[in-house]
């Protein structure tokens, strides 16, 4: 085990106010049990899970409230004991509606039931079972990429056929303002994640790992060359610069082993790479080692208007009003409320929002931190072209969305955009161009959808 | 000079041959029906139909494999002509337009957040679900009026509101809204429900004070359940098009005011 200096350097990047000392120095906190959580059946990437019970039912900790629905999606298991109040469809942070389930957390069960003891799931020794086994597991724990995306964790271990994973890379950039939920996990639970690589390098047979970190937390890398220090085989700590968008998938794989992810539809296995977020693979080690499903995570609560900053372990359904009043309450009045980072996380309108696999913070920005901005036409400085780390021309993708041109922006390569949102960062004619990407991947997406459904109705007749 | 003449003429001669040659040879036959069935359509060219253009459609239509009176824009009259045409059957058509199923306008529905982002429905929608209170009434982005091909649509009041007169019934604005709000009916429908709301009444209250509540007022007031006039969707009533009320007497008692009497906007283009 080593720890190197990164080789290389990306293109672009900016660099954002960080404001993680808010809330750096906060321990992860438990919140107590909300009297009411809202589990959403669509806390993943992929097809929202099916939910298989009804209002009226008492559930378990632990019980699967929604059914794996499809190859790319994932089980949602009830994060605590409770009666399910109603089924109903719920904003999510992004915006989609999805069936959730309203549980009442302080309702007891009818008549004599024992109480529920013991693991939810039967803890696996990782030394002795089979690699099939240990893929089965990360399923049934409903486990998904805890970074923000979501993607099923269990398909992401399994490349398919042909395709071998020669680095496993452990994501803790953190790189996404005021966000340190993975930061506290690294200093609090390296063993955990240390055992978590361990288990899945047993799945993907064996490759070299990486463990990514900004060179801006010197205590997590100090802290992961501890729990690491005595493992065999190819692992090294990489130490990233200090550069948004470091986190993103495709910049870790450059940034530790030089290779770049061709265009989509390519995924990282194509270049012999699997990247983890730190969060996933602590979830991993409790799902195996404890028997104990993805049910709780760590969320960052900060921003200015917060009156104490915390990092809370909190189950996950917990609506942001809880999460908020367990930090104390706002200090000063809210202007914008985000959820995730301010760089890619999703402004809300509403506090009655609940907390998913993926919710990694919520910021509460005071007045002086939300500012509203009038957009005005390109003057074609070029910063944003400067600043984004996948190469494009963003003022000209911008230009064509907003003729309607999404030929034009699709010509400009705009499925390759990552939505990192440097360039509408660097324009100083305050130009939303990454919501102009996003109006033209969306467009595309759908198109190839309906072309897809076509053919499929086609090759029916 | 006049070897130039001599080639050039030359040259034009030779090439004259070889086309009329090749057009007596490899000319291919277009069915004149297909010129015919264009002129007859009415060459909004909007796509409605599911075809690439009038002269898409018109050629399905000749080669049997659409059917007579999928252009809604040029209604029955068209659908005759066609018919004459190619000696088929005309399928009954009832000129259909769209309506805006919301009358939440600015002052009506709450707003929860400032949006300035780009002025696109499709885009508010992607952030935080728009910035409308109610989540399944219109957003006033014009994403619709954008599409319309007739210009048929324009916003009012944060809200898209459609000239019957000039609609053909392309539905391309029902494709494109994100709220799914627009509605294709029959034109010659006097009364609507103008919300798109199944939610409970006192949630609706709390973000509108024009939103459907599911009294049952409207069915009531025209026959009962019996009549048939409404249907309902959670907590939302729905005008039954194939058999749709007449009485006006019960938009006036609707309590909740989001029924219209000939809802269609008249935007004087
Ligand atoms: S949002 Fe897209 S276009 Fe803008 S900088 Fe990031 S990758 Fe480039
Ligand atoms: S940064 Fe803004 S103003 Fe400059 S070229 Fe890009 S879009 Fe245009
Ligand atoms: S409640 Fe009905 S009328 Fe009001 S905004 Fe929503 S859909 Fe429109
Ligand atoms: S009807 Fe739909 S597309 Fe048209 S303005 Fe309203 S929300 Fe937008």
């Amino acid at each position: 085990m080593k720890t190197v200096k990164s080789q290389f350097k990306f293109k672009g990047g900016v660099h954002p106010d960080y404001n993680k000392e808010l809330a750096r120095e906060q321990p992860i906190e438990k919140i107590p049990l909300p009297a009411e959580l809202v589990i959403s059946m669509s806390q993943h990437l992929g097809a929202p899970a099916k939910c298989v019970v009804k209002a009226g039912d008492f559930v378990r900790r632990g019980q699967v409230v929604g059914e794996k629905n499809g190859f790319i999606s994932v089980c949602v298991r009830t994060s605590a004991d409770g009666k399910v109040k109603a089924i109903e469809k719920r904003l999510g942070p992004a915006g989609g509606k999805a069936d959730a389930i309203i549980l009442d957390t302080t309702a007891k069960p009818e008549g004599e039931v024992a109480e529920a003891s013991g693991p939810i799931l039967e803890p696996l020794d990782w030394r002795t079972a089979s690699r099939e086994d240990l893929l089965k597991r990360v399923e049934e724990a409903g486990i998904c990429g805890m970074g923000g995306a979501g993607f099923p964790t269990n398909v992401k271990l399994n490349p398919p056929p042909g395709k071998r994973c020669e680095y496993l890379i452990l994501n803790g950039a953190e790189c996404e303002p005021y966000l340190t939920a993975d930061y506290r996990l690294m200093l609090e639970r390296a063993p955990r994640i240390r055992l978590g690589v361990e288990i899945m390098r047993k799945i993907l047979g064996g490759p070299a790992v990486r463990i990514a970190i900004e060179a801006n937390k010197p205590e997590a890398i100090k802290a992961m060359e501890t729990a690491f220090a005595d493992i065999d085989g190819n692992v090294e700590i990489v130490v990233l610069p200090v550069l948004y968008p470091q986190g993103s998938e495709k910049h870790q794989i450059f940034a530790t082993v030089g290779r770049v992810v061709p265009e989509p539809p390519a995924l990282p296995i194509d270049v012999g790479c699997v990247v983890e977020n730190v969060g996933t693979v602590a979830a991993i080690a409790d799902a195996v080692e404890l028997g104990e499903p993805l049910l709780e995570r760590v969320t960052t609560v900060s921003g200015g208007a917060v009156a104490q900053p915390k990092n809370v372990l909190a189950p996950c359904g917990t609506k942001y009003s809880d999460l908020i009043a367990f930090c104390g309450g706002e200090k000063e009045p809210v202007a914008k409320l985000i959820s995730g980072g301010t760089m890619m996380g999703f402004a809300v309108s509403t506090p009655e929002i609940s907390t998913t696999k993926t919710t990694s913070g919520l910021l509460l920005l005071p007045n002086s931190k939300a500012y509203q901005y009038v957009s005005q036409a390109c003057i074609n400085c070029g910063r944003c072209v400067r600043a984004c780390p996948m190469n494009l021309n963003a003022a000209e993708i911008a230009k064509a969305v907003e003729s309607d041109d999404i030929k034009g922006a699709e010509d400009a390569h705009v499925m390759t955009c990552i939505e990192c949102g440097a360039c509408s960062f660097s324009c100083p004619a305050y130009r939303p161009i990454t919501q102009f990407c996003r109006r033209a991947k969306n467009s595309i997406r759908a198109r190839i959808a309906a072309e897809k459904a076509k053919a499929a109705a086609a090759a029916k007749k | 000079m006049t070897i130039a003449i001599v080639c050039i003429a030359g040259v034009g001669l030779v090439a004259a041959i070889v086309l009329a040659i090749a057009d007596k040879y490899l000319s291919v036959k277009e069915d004149p029906r297909i010129g015919m069935v264009t002129a007859a359509l009415p060459g909004a060219n909007c796509g409605g139909c599911g075809f690439p253009g009038c002269d898409g459609y018109a050629r399905a239509l000749v080669a049997g494999t659409a059917p007579n009176g999928a252009c809604a824009a040029g209604g029955d009259a068209c659908a005759a002509e066609i018919a004459k045409i190619l000696g088929v059957e005309a399928a009954a058509t009832e000129k259909r337009v769209a309506l805006v199923k919301c009358c939440g306008t600015r002052s009506e529905a709450i707003r929860v957040g400032d949006y300035n982002g780009i002025c696109d429905c499709n885009v508010a929608a992607m952030t935080a679900g728009g910035d409308k209170g109610c989540t399944y009434g219109c957003l006033g982005y014009g994403a619709c009026a954008n599409v319309c091909p007739k210009n048929a649509i324009s916003i009012h009041d944060g809200l898209a509101r459609v000239d019957k007169r000039l609609c053909i019934g392309c539905g391309k604005c029902v494709a494109i809204c994100p709220k799914k709000v627009i509605e294709l009916v029959p034109a010659s429908a006097t009364i609507h429900v103008l919300c798109n709301n199944p939610d409970k009444g006192p949630a609706v209250r709390k973000v509108c004070g024009v939103g459907c509540m599911g009294c049952h007022l409207c069915e009531k007031n025209s026959g009962g359940k019996e009549a048939g006039h409404f249907t309902f969707e959670g907590f939302l009533a729905k005008v039954n098009y194939a058999n749709p009320p007449t009485d006006a007497q019960i938009v006036a008692k609707c309590p909740a005011k989001c029924m219209a009497e000939d809802a269609h906007f008249e935007s004087g283009n």
